[in-house]
């Protein structure tokens, strides 16, 4: 059960659209947590910034990073931000 | 009836527009803040900067942080947006304009919103320079939003 494969769907920002080429995929992981999926992307992408460094929502709102993960989430890791 | 307005903008600001929705008979101080691009930043020559933006969630924080300011300074109205999108020197690169019924929660209002903007807009900017390549520019320790703690 726990590690059934979940289609969730990501969105990239900033330098985490820079390093991973990619604006947004569609992608099938076992990752039960926010945490676990950056750490799995981190590994294919080469991401610079540590799992510490970014924040994470799921269908537009601000989310736990050890909140398991949910099949058909939309998500976006957010690097440290620079408004103003 | 409180005025609350926040927007993302991809011209640009016109703060002659912006603050016309606040004008109120019953408000005494009026204090706006234009956050410019500058020419310079930790001793590089800045020629340009671009900002990229996660417009749905970046609406919903600056509401909710205009929401906190007129909550926590009593403000009649509070009014920011935000730029996104490639800047030239000298352009207005946020704006915010607040009123109140006394001077001290207008100014206080004012800096409440443009610190937590800074901190927890999920906006990000990229700094384009003389000599140099592009970067990501932030600051580490204003990694923080108000929303986070609040998620479930």
């Amino acid at each position: 059960m726990s590690d059934v494969p979940k289609t969730v769907y990501l969105r990239y920002f900033a330098q985490l659209r820079e390093q991973s080429q990619c604006e947004e995929e569609e992608r099938v992981t076992t990752a039960q947590t926010y945490g676990e999926l950056y750490q799995e992307l981190k590994a294919q992408y080469g991401f610079t910034l540590d799992l510490a460094h970014v924040k994470v929502a799921a269908n537009d709102t601000f989310m736990g990073l050890d909140h398991p993960l949910r099949a058909g989430d939309k998500v976006v890791f957010i690097p440290p931000v620079a408004g103003g | 009836m409180v005025i609350k307005q926040f927007s993302l903008a991809n011209a640009p600001l016109e703060p002659a527009q912006l603050w016309q929705p606040l004008a109120n008979l019953s408000a005494g101080a009026f204090v706006s803040f234009e956050g410019w691009v500058r020419n310079h930043n930790h001793g590089k020559i800045v020629t340009a900067l671009e900002y990229e933006v996660y417009p749905a969630l970046a609406l919903k924080e600056g509401e909710q942080i205009l929401t906190e300011a007129i909550e926590k300074f009593d403000l009649l109205g509070a009014i920011a947006s935000h730029r996104y999108g490639k800047l030239t020197l000298g352009e207005i690169a946020v704006w915010v304009g607040v009123t109140a019924p006394h001077r001290k929660q207008a100014f206080a209002g004012a800096a409440y919103i443009i610190d937590e903007i800074k901190h927890r807009l999920p906006i990000w900017k990229k700094e384009y320079y003389l000599d140099e390549p592009a970067t990501w520019v932030y600051c580490r320790e204003h990694h923080h939003y108000g929303l986070f703690e609040e998620a479930k």
